[in-house]
């Protein structure tokens, strides 16, 4: 139903360029307040989505992975988060809250597959089920991390 | 030398010795060196907590949207005191501010649930709602709060029931000035039971639970980087009053000293000469 509902935004605002004002912050860092932009792409709980603007009022959940900003101007950032939450209202505006944001740049590829290793590694060496959940999320956050470099 | 140890003599009679004056004058220089580099340490962990506040602010009220942009029950009756203070003094009246609203608060509706933050608070509140206490967090003040100092505080709150929590801190106006204020975060369960939520698409219990402690760490982080500024800017311009105050008390003793020090040296000349007259 989403996908339909988003499937007809797409075609009714792609040509109308309208834009929504976006916040993406993390505790330490604000990269957007309220700066208008064309489209965000999401990694959520509930599956990979985009906004446009005057999405329908949403609360979502962020996993690792990288969120996308279509800007005013046509470019696009990618950034890689860690966790967090979305929020779009009625009225259009949209806060994307992240506990670690870092543009995908930044990521440096070595590190993140030799995380990834050890990561693995404490998996198969885990016996508590805790321990075997924390290894598998380290798992999951290299992983994304690497496909976004 | 030879003239402070003679001045012991005209100690009698309630005026103050030259070495009484010498004494306090030295004190007040000290003093008016340790205010003037509190003052300086505290203006340059201000800058860092005033550039920290401004992307903590965004980041604050992007998370506080959900309950300004609707209407949710915060006037629950099972609610939960978050005190933010520290743990540190000397800057003015920030923590008997939050002090003085806590109590107000009290006198209307007696709380039943609090979580002080900071040692300062503590020590104020421990006499008014000393039994209402569910934790107590101190270590707060001498570094910079971190976002994990917030998860740990939100954790603590979340660990018990409640319908509300109001957050007392103090809000960093500008560098002269800060407001002591009262903001409510409503709980899952308010949320929950309110229409308005379901305008939002996609909401299920798990998702609603996550956001909730999510957004209510973000908002105690939010406060306390308020509280942060509003803090070093208020130690700021007491230890400049101090510096300022010491100054003049350190002219006025001066000035005493020379008049008392001028007496003594008057006293010893007429001893001097009617003795010197006496015996002629």
């Amino acid at each position: 139903i989403r996908s339909m509902a988003l499937c007809q935004r797409a075609l009714a605002t792609e040509a109308s360029g309208v834009t929504f004002p976006l916040t993406f912050s993390n505790p330490y860092k604000a990269i957007h307040h309220n700066s208008p932009v064309k489209q965000v792409d999401i990694p959520s709980t509930t599956g990979h989505f985009g906004i446009l603007p005057n999405h329908v009022p949403t609360i979502a959940i962020l996993v690792p992975g990288v969120v996308a900003i279509h800007t005013e101007s046509g470019d696009v950032h990618k950034y890689f988060v860690s966790s967090g939450t979305a929020t779009i209202h009625a009225d259009a505006s949209v806060q994307i809250l992240a506990e670690e944001i870092c543009e995908a740049s930044d990521i440096d590829v070595t590190a993140a597959r030799a995380g990834l290793e050890a990561a693995q590694s404490k998996l198969t060496a885990a016996s508590l089920e805790s321990d075997k959940a924390i290894a598998q999320i380290e798992i999951d956050v290299y992983q994304s991390m690497i496909a976004t470099a | 030398a030879v003239v402070s140890t003679q001045s012991g003599h005209y100690g009698r009679g309630g005026m103050a010795t030259l070495k009484d004056i010498e004494m306090r004058l030295k004190s007040v220089k000290n003093m008016k060196k340790i205010t003037s580099s509190m003052k300086m340490v505290s203006a340059a962990k201000f800058a860092r907590a005033e550039r920290a506040l401004k992307p903590a602010r965004a980041y604050g009220t992007g998370a506080a949207s959900l309950y300004e942009k609707n209407d949710f029950d915060t006037s629950g009756k099972d609610s939960v005191l978050l005190a933010l203070s520290s743990d540190r003094g000397l800057c003015g009246g920030i923590h008997s501010n939050v002090g003085k609203m806590v109590k107000a608060a009290h006198a209307e509706t007696p709380i039943t649930k609090a979580i002080i933050v900071g040692d300062k608070a503590k020590a104020i509140l421990v006499k008014v709602i000393g039994d209402t206490f569910l934790s107590c967090f101190n270590n707060v003040g001498k570094k910079p709060t971190s976002f994990t100092d917030a998860l740990d505080i939100a954790e603590e709150v979340l660990s018990h029931d409640y319908d509300t929590i109001n957050i007392v801190y103090s809000k960093f106006k500008n560098i002269v000035s800060y407001n002591t204020e009262e903001k409510p975060v409503p709980s899952l369960e308010s949320v929950e039971s309110n229409a308005a939520i379901y305008v939002y698409d996609e909401v299920d219990s798990e998702v609603l639970r996550c956001y909730q402690e999510f957004t209510l760490a973000n908002i105690i982080y939010h406060s306390m980087k308020e509280c942060e500024a509003s803090e070093q800017s208020s130690r700021m311009s007491a230890m400049e009053n101090a510096t300022k105050n010491a100054g003049e008390k350190i002219d006025a003793l001066t000035l005493q000293y020379n008049r008392t020090r001028q007496a003594v040296i008057t006293r010893e000349l007429i001893e001097i000469i009617s003795g010197a007259s006496a015996l002629e």
